[in-house]
């Protein structure tokens, strides 16, 4: 490889790390335009989450008097998280910046991180929101784990490798029964997307007070710049999620796409697709009763199972 | 090294000795006996460690025959890499723990006082390296036996509550029917070679039937098993480890249950190297019962250090997942993989012994500072003992198998040698693989939960009784031994590669494994590759990234200026201020998981309703709520057996009337049973 190409992969890597924290607001901007749109509303214009995160970052804050230090530090932690995950995860058909120093469980074990500390900064000031949220959380989380790795694997072992970036390049070689194990595990990651970043059927995004939300149960203390950190954070792990399920199990890239601007066109149109798929999902089905998604998550797992049967058996 | 190793071992177990015999001689003055016990303990470790560390460096197996003042019997010890590791393991931990429990000790007495518990804590210190040291069947035993009845007397050494004796009993009888198991193995084992001596064990083990070799395993799996806590025989464990004073409890969560995993390695890869694969698969599918089912009893669990006597038993059902794993491999002819699996294995023995001790440690802080177990009496104790609950957060992210603490990298290594199954093996192997894959995530999932649950509740939020609102941050004494654990628990996790591959070299060190060449690569500084490359780890760069996008993050956060911040009261939908009984509890936190694994679980629900009016039902007067798990062990294993056993003892107690006749008649009558049967 000459100097001029490892200067310029560099820059591409750097641009990624980048990339990700910048575009997340706008695809949930995407996103609710979307379901704004199949429900006949005019909806915010697609750039709204960033002028909200704007607002909250010059806003004064307020601490509760109960909570501790993991209040103060949780933001920073979730945050520097999605940092990672946005340096692990294949964006441009290249090797992510980390790859080949974590695989698929070090990305799960990163997301647990997060969501470990986001559920003890919903205990913390002891509100009765909070620690409900902390608990639903983590009840979802903890059986959802399962569902996201039994997705993971079938691609893992066609793709002879653990290592998102590899599993990303291959996947485009799959073939026959390969291709069907990579649908129906995309059906078990989609539904562990869902339940991971407090989409519908799991929680409600937009709702701010109602007795069943989880996500923003725990978040309700925050306010300010540290608001804006767990938010900009929800909105990157949503992304991040939706990159790697696009570039591992939508391998599909049309021969004309052969250099990187249209590369990333494709991309780009790939992941709009799938925020149409959490839109349509949102606009059209009901959230599901608490007790009802053990049921769900497990569906989530048993697809994963089936894609393994059919890729490792 | 000044000493050799034999020096040092003596060393060691000499100064126990003297720890032991001083306490109990000073036992009248309880501050000089306790002093005297916790320096002994200290140096005793302290010479044992130098002599694991020194095995572990020079590569060669320690062999020699201890003085024993006695023609009858020999105490025969030997020290290899792999009983070096264990002993390192058990003397940092007592190390640890000795100098934790001066301090401990003077602020939560048990009743029995601090110079019996010297007493007992010394000769439980030397038990432990005795039982790894120890090459032939008797000196074992002994040991073993030392080892049981030294804990028995720690987990009884507060018999102020009531609960406690009883723990301790139960205790008793299940660790001597764990005894009774290994004597019958021994005596098998001692028909089949006619020897005691594990040597004997090494070179005719593969030669013995394997009827027999089954046999012995199971016993094995049994005697061992429930020392290492294994469900179905756990049911000592939740009730023992609590009962004992903290550092104690951390001595047997933390080392005194991995001599069980030490003496089944010992059994099922040195004494019988070719054992079929379902005995694998049984190990395979006990770990990973264990495992899930511990971490969901501990969920329901609001006794602190119930719920880590419960994470016990998860944590090794993960290491038997590992050491199942290998056993499947080593009978399928893949021996490499093998060596991934039985290394799995004793890495997170060792990552559960530092993360479990840290955590019983830090528990043991609070226990002395609230003098209360239950979890709902605590809260808001982040803000009077910070440096507490700084530990405790650590070792609950390391045992939640979370990056970039130790417990993830051997979990991760543990899933390694599972997906390596899912590829090699035959399929119904391969499908107990799998299960086995699927109850490791489950059950990481659920320990994040129960750890979210243990240390929110504990440390966050409002004190909810006035013991937890007026603690006190424990001492110098109480914290060096939680700074310790808490970086070695940081350490192995960012140089995770590095000590796998230590762990694996160990595994290898086994004969059975001397042609087995290591599947495993070591890229640049701590970069772990293994199955030719499918699973790559790199915890030092994840942890530098995690720090550098923590600076990043803290640039941006600056990027909006000076920080305003204003602090008011929790919000409370505008109503009253929040009261502590407004916040979560415990029991509440972890309802939904219960419910939802109902099936397995059997939660009970009682409530108890008094209205005003009975006729007009609108107004309360009480309502109390009661929820309860079954104990579902108790009731359908241990009950009817207690039962049975107690029935016979009463037909039998029939016999027995006090009556000299009657006696004088037994005699006679068996006089001429015996004649008849001679005659004959």
């Amino acid at each position: 490889m000459g100097d001029a190409l490892i200067s310029m992969t560099n820059t591409t890597l750097l641009l990624q790390v980048v990339l990700i924290p910048a575009l997340a607001p706008l695809f949930v901007g995407v996103i609710r335009k979307m379901k704004a749109i199949m429900q006949n509303r005019h909806g915010a214009s697609i750039v709204q989450p960033y002028r909200e995160l704007r607002k909250l970052f010059t806003k004064e804050e307020i601490v509760s008097e109960d909570s501790s230090f993991i209040f103060l530090i949780a933001p920073f932690i979730v945050f520097a998280v999605t940092l990672v995950l946005g340096a692990m995860v294949p964006l441009f058909g290249l090797p992510a910046p980390l790859a080949g120093h974590g695989d698929l469980l070090t990305f799960i074990s990163l997301v647990a991180l997060a969501a470990f500390f986001l559920a003890l900064s919903g205990l913390d000031a002891g509100g009765a929101f909070g620690g409900m949220g902390s608990s639903r959380e983590m009840t979802i989380a903890s059986m959802t784990e399962a569902g996201v790795l039994f997705s993971f694997l079938p691609v893992a072992f066609l793709a002879a490798s653990a290592d998102l970036s590899l599993m990303a390049e291959r996947t485009g070689e799959f073939t026959g029964s390969g291709l069907v194990a990579l649908l129906i595990a995309l059906g078990g990651f989609f539904i562990a997307l869902l339940a991971e970043n407090a989409r519908y059927p799991f929680d409600n995004p937009s709702t701010h007070l109602e007795l069943t939300m989880v996500h923003e149960a725990m978040i309700l203390e925050y306010s300010g710049r540290r608001l804006a950190l767990m938010e900009w954070a929800a909105a990157n792990k949503l992304f991040l999620f939706a990159i790697v399920g696009v570039q591992l199990f939508i391998p599909w890239m049309p021969a004309w796409a052969a250099t990187a601007p249209l590369i990333a066109l494709v991309a780009g149109l790939k992941i709009g697709l799938l925020a149409f798929a959490i839109a349509f999902v949102e606009s059209t089905i009901a959230k599901l009763r608490y007790f009802r998604l053990p049921d769900l998550l497990l569906s989530s797992f048993m697809l994963g199972v089936i894609a393994l049967i059919l890729a490792a058996f | 090294m000044i000493l050799s190793t034999g020096q040092l071992i003596l060393t060691g177990l000499m100064a126990f000795a003297a720890g032991a015999i001083g306490s109990f001689l000073f036992r009248g003055r309880g501050s000089v006996s306790h002093l005297w016990a916790t320096i002994a303990a200290s140096l005793g470790s302290l010479a044992l460690l130098a002599a694991a560390i020194d095995t572990l460096l020079s590569y060669e197996t320690f062999t020699a025959i201890l003085p024993v003042p006695s023609n009858l019997m020999s105490f025969s010890v030997r020290l290899d890499d792999l009983g070096a590791i264990f002993l390192a393991i058990i003397s940092l931990v007592s190390l640890l723990a000795s100098i934790y429990g001066y301090s401990y000790l003077n602020r939560h007495t048990p009743s029995a006082g601090k110079a019996n518990v010297g007493i007992f804590l010394n000769v439980f210190l030397a038990s432990m390296p005795l039982v790894i040291l120890a090459n032939d069947a008797i000196a074992f035993l002994i040991s073993w036996e030392i080892m049981s009845l030294a804990s028995y007397f720690l987990v009884v050494s507060d018999h102020r509550e009531e609960g406690n004796v009883r723990a301790g009993f139960i205790y008793f009888v299940m660790t001597h029917i764990a005894t009774a198991a290994l004597l019958v193995m021994f005596m098998l084992l001692f028909r089949e070679t006619g020897s005691f001596d594990f040597d004997a064990y090494r070179s005719f083990g593969p030669l013995i039937s394997e009827g027999t070799a089954i046999a012995v395993v199971l016993l094995a799996l049994v005697g061992f098993g429930t020392k290492a806590g294994i469900i179905p025989f756990h049911i000592w464990l939740p009730g023992a480890h609590p009962a004992a004073p903290s550092h104690i409890s951390a001595l047997m969560s933390g080392v005194m249950i991995k001599t069980g995993i030490y003496m089944l390695i010992r059994v099922c890869f040195e004494f019988f190297p070719t054992l079929p694969s379902w005995f694998g698969l049984l190990v395979l599918a006990i770990g990973s019962v264990s495992a899930v089912l511990g971490v969901l009893y501990a969920l329901a669990e609001h006794d602190l250090k119930r719920l880590l006597a419960f994470h016990s038993i998860e944590n090794i059902g993960i290491i038997l997942i590992g050491l199942g794993t290998a056993l499947v491999f080593h009978a399928a002819g893949n021996d490499g993989l093998a060596l991934l699996g039985l290394g799995a294995a004793l890495f997170h023995t060792i990552n559960h012994a530092i993360f479990k001790s840290l955590l019983f440690l830090s528990a043991g802080s609070v226990v002395a500072a609230t003098h209360s177990r239950n979890i709902e009496s605590y809260g808001g104790l982040i803000r009077t003992m910070p440096v507490t609950a700084t530990f405790f957060l650590v070792g609950s992210i390391a045992i939640s198998g979370i990056i970039p603490f130790n417990g993830f990298a051997s979990e991760w290594l543990t899933f390694q040698s599972l997906f390596g199954g899912m590829v090699v093996l035959d399929v119904t192997e391969r499908i107990a693989v799998a299960i086995a894959a699927a109850s490791l995530a489950l059950t990481a999932g659920l320990a994040a939960a129960c750890f979210v649950k243990a240390f929110g509740i504990t440390f966050l939020a409002r004190p909810r009784s006035d013991a937890a609102r007026n603690a006190k941050e424990c001492g110098y004494g109480m914290r060096i031994p939680m700074v310790v654990l808490g970086l070695l628990a940081l350490v192995l996790g960012v140089f995770g590669g590095p000590a796998a591959l230590v762990f694996i070299a160990i595994a290898a060190s086994l004969p059975i494994f001397a042609t087995t060449g290591l599947s495993i690569d070591l890229a640049g500084a701590g970069n772990l590759s293994v199955l030719g490359g499918f699973g790559t780890i790199d915890a030092f760069a994840i942890a530098g990234a995690l720090a550098l996008a923590l600076l990043v993050t803290a640039a941006i956060f600056a990027l909006g200026g000076k920080e305003r911040r204003r602090i008011a009261p929790t919000w409370a939908c505008g109503a009253l201020p929040l009261s502590p009984r407004m916040e979560i509890t415990a029991t509440a936190f972890s309802r939904a998981i219960i419910t939802i694994f109902g099936g397995v679980l059997k939660p009970t629900k009682q409530t108890t309703l008094e209205y005003h009016d009975e006729r007009m039902r609108y107004f309360p007067k009480y309502h109390a709520v009661d929820m309860h798990l079954d104990d579902l062990f108790m009731r359908f294993i241990y009950g009817p057996i207690a039962r049975g056993v107690l029935a016979c003892a009463r037909i039998v107690a029939k016999t027995q009337s006090g009556n000299t006749h009657l006696y004088l008649l037994y005699v006679v009558a068996m006089l001429a049973i015996l004649l008849a049967w001679a005659m004959h």
